[in-house]
């Protein structure tokens, strides 16, 4: 019996209606869950791996 | 021989350890690395490259554009520096000094109904109350967490995927 942690507390996961979904682009990979009950939202954690950097150039100047 | 023009590329790397200063800087405590947080940012915020500071108190008032919420503390979440940056040449004219949290940053057990796009890195140790200087803002697709998790993984601290990175080319 697995255990999900919902807006109500803790609740039998075989009660819910569970969703899943997949982002995958050039900026992210994120996957998120969700758990309903009776039409409600009551769950929903997500995961997102950034996969772009943050990039600062730099340079030195010529005299030339 | 001859000599060749370049941006030192340890330069880079001691900007991101604090050695050099060309204006006025900060009085630091010791040599330790600042403490760094990160604080989720609303989808509907403006914020970007002119964004210079964290406006917020860490811990008691969030920052206009900040998410609040249950289980969200103004200011976000300590962000885990274990891993130095580093600097490495790639030619004689170009390098990379980058640096990348040692962990991934995690909100548990948050209640984050508004939507949020973004995360702001921001130095809480050479802050003040209203004024923690910005370090970058990270932006993914929009969420919102219902009583559950949001973990953002850390890219893999190299020098062409770490999170921050200076650069010459």
């Amino acid at each position: 019996m697995a255990l999900v942690t919902t807006t109500k507390g803790e609740m039998d996961e075989s009660l819910l209606e569970k969703k899943e979904g997949v982002v995958d682009n050039d900026s992210e990979y994120t996957t998120w869950v969700e758990y309903w009950l009776d039409g409600e939202l009551v769950h929903r954690s997500a995961h997102v791996q950034l996969k772009q950097a943050v990039t600062f150039s730099a340079e030195a100047a010529s005299f030339e | 021989m001859a000599n060749t023009q370049a941006m030192v590329t340890s330069f880079m790397g001691k900007l991101m350890t604090g050695t050099h200063n060309f204006g006025t800087g900060v009085v630091r405590a010791g040599t330790g690395a600042d403490t760094f947080y990160a604080a989720l940012l609303l989808a509907s915020g403006t914020f970007n490259a002119a964004s210079t500071n964290y406006t917020g108190t860490v811990g008691s008032s969030a920052m206009s554009g900040e998410v609040s919420g249950t289980g969200y503390t103004a200011g976000g979440v300590a962000v885990t520096d274990a891993t130095a940056p580093v600097a490495t040449n790639s030619s004689s004219t170009a390098g990379v000094a980058y640096w990348t949290p040692s962990a991934s940053i995690t909100y548990t057990s948050v209640t984050l109904t508004t939507a949020f796009d973004a995360v702001m890195i921001y130095n809480y140790t050479q802050g003040t109350a209203g004024a923690y200087p910005a370090v970058s803002i990270h932006t993914f697709g929009s969420q919102t967490i219902t009583a559950g998790t949001f973990t953002l993984t850390m890219p893999s601290n190299t020098t062409s995927t770490a999170l921050i990175r200076l650069a010459t080319t």
